[in-house]
């Protein structure tokens, strides 16, 4: 179980990077993972007090504070309008209602985890995160930013620029850790495919030979699902083997695709 | 350090130390429904509402609530009144230890969806585990406690 001395509720964005630039602290999200792990740190840093669990939007974009929970992501509105269900899918399967209401998307997203059907969705869509120092990046350029990372995820930025989206995983059990997730958008007419628990992070693939280029058709789409299953690597583990998760990606992409 | 909170309707101050879970402070204010299953988020047995939504007290720091209200179902005695009686009748319970989280979440969910269809109930109640009974008679009290609140709503 997690471990720590202080708790610390800093007032200003400033402040709390300041906290986190000691190795020994941490930012709390929802605490879920948090509390399962077995580490012991100096300082837990809640940023409840900086008004970062709202969902707002302009003509651009939408802005989701990093303590939206994703119960909040899954009954807002807009957001599951303008996604098609797509981010609602993504999170309803994740344990169960009281959970959710505790669980944070910039938790989900800053953790960076293989099984994330949030960091699935969120990829897709062609999101960006903001940081406190290192600024405004696209979900793919932040997954493969050096861990840990002493910054703050302040908010996650979603253009609006999608056209349709769709979401599936495939779960042993409901409410288990997905086997695996797939999330497929159209963003300013390009088709981005993303596949998670493979068991690895999240990859992104799009057309790039152009197999979807005169439209979504039950060939096109069988085609493209096995082209996205030959380019992405799986792995084994206690929840489903390779060869397993590589049939199911083909379905998935396809499902997904003939949803669209 | 110092919190305060609205705990069931009264307002409380406590000392307490920083990494105390709500759960354990809320047990140590008496409030003894509220239990561990699992610890890891899994079972629901933990549920308390925080300004107004479930939430699982075994993962939430108790210094995260300062100034918030935290209802346990020591609280919600009268408004779980009408519907517990209908568990009973259905013996919904074998031990009865997964009860308390049910009831709560239950509660929950009426009041953001006062009339829910089996579907909806399923899905709200899906992050509350029973050990020994495979859901269908909590199910059927649900159920038969809805209809009863329609009847009594359409004689009115
Ligand atoms: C039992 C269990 C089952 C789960 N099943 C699923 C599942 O099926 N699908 C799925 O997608 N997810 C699943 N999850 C993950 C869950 O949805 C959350 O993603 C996870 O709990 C992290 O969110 P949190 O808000 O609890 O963050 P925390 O646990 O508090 O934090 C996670 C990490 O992010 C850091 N952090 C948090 N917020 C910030 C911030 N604003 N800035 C900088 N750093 C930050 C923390 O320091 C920590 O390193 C599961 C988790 C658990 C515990
Ligand atoms: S004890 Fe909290 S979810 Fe099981
Ligand atoms: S009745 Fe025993 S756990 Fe539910």
């Amino acid at each position: 179980m997690l471990k720590f001395k202080e708790y610390a509720c800093p007032e200003t964005l400033e402040e709390a990077y300041g906290l986190v630039q000691k190795k020994r602290n941490i930012v709390l999200g929802g605490m879920l993972w948090l509390k399962l792990q077995d580490r012991t740190v100096g300082t837990v840093i809640d940023l409840q007090k900086l008004g970062l669990d709202t969902i707002t939007e302009d003509e651009e974009n939408y802005y989701i504070g990093s303590y939206v929970t994703l119960r909040d992501l899954e009954i807002h509105e807009g957001l599951n309008a303008y996604t098609k269900g797509a981010i609602a899918h993504a999170v309803e399967h994740i344990i169960g209602i009281q959970f959710r209401n505790c669980a944070t998307v910039g938790g989900s997203i800053f953790g960076r985890f293989g099984f994330s059907d949030v960091l699935t969705v969120f990829l897709a869509l062609g999101a960006k995160v903001e940081l406190y120092k290192n600024g405004i990046v696209s979900v793919e350029e932040f997954i493969n930013f050096p861990r840990p990372l002493q910054d703050i995820l302040v908010r996650i930025i979603l253009p609006k620029n999608v056209d349709g989206a769709v979401y599936m995983s495939t779960r042993n059990s409901a409410t288990d850790f997905p086997s695996l997730t797939c999330a497929v958008a159209k963003v300013s007419g390009e088709y981005r495919v993303s596949i998670g628990a493979r068991p690895m992070l999240a990859t992104l693939v799009t057309d790039e030979q152009g197999i979807l280029k005169d439209g979504i058709t039950k060939e096109s789409a069988e085609s493209f699902g096995e082209y996205v299953a030959s380019k992405v690597t799986f792995g084994s583990n206690m929840i489903a083997k390779a060869e397993y998760r590589q049939k199911v990606c083909k379905v998935l992409v396809r499902r997904c695709l003939n949803e669209l | 350090m110092e919190i305060s909170m609205t705990l069931n309707g009264r307002k409380i101050k406590a000392s307490i130390e920083p990494n105390t879970l709500l759960i354990d402070f809320v047990r140590a204010q008496k409030c003894f429904s509220v239990k561990r299953g699992c610890e890891t988020t899994n079972c629901g047995l933990c549920t308390v509402i925080l300004d107004g939504k479930p939430v699982l007290s075994c993962s939430i720091l108790a210094a995260r609530c300062n100034g918030k209200t935290v209802e346990t179902l020591e609280g919600l005695q009268e408004e779980v009144a009408p519907f517990t009686k209908f568990l009973a009748e259905q013996g919904a319970d074998q031990c009865g230890f997964c009860n308390p989280g049910y009831i709560v979440n239950f509660a929950a969910l009426l009041r953001e969806n006062p009339d829910p269809t089996d579907e909806e109930i399923d899905f709200y109640l899906s992050g509350n585990l029973c050990r020994c009974t495979g859901f269908e008679s909590q199910r059927r009290a649900f159920r038969n406690y809805l209809n009863y609140k329609k009847e009594q709503e359409g004689a009115k």
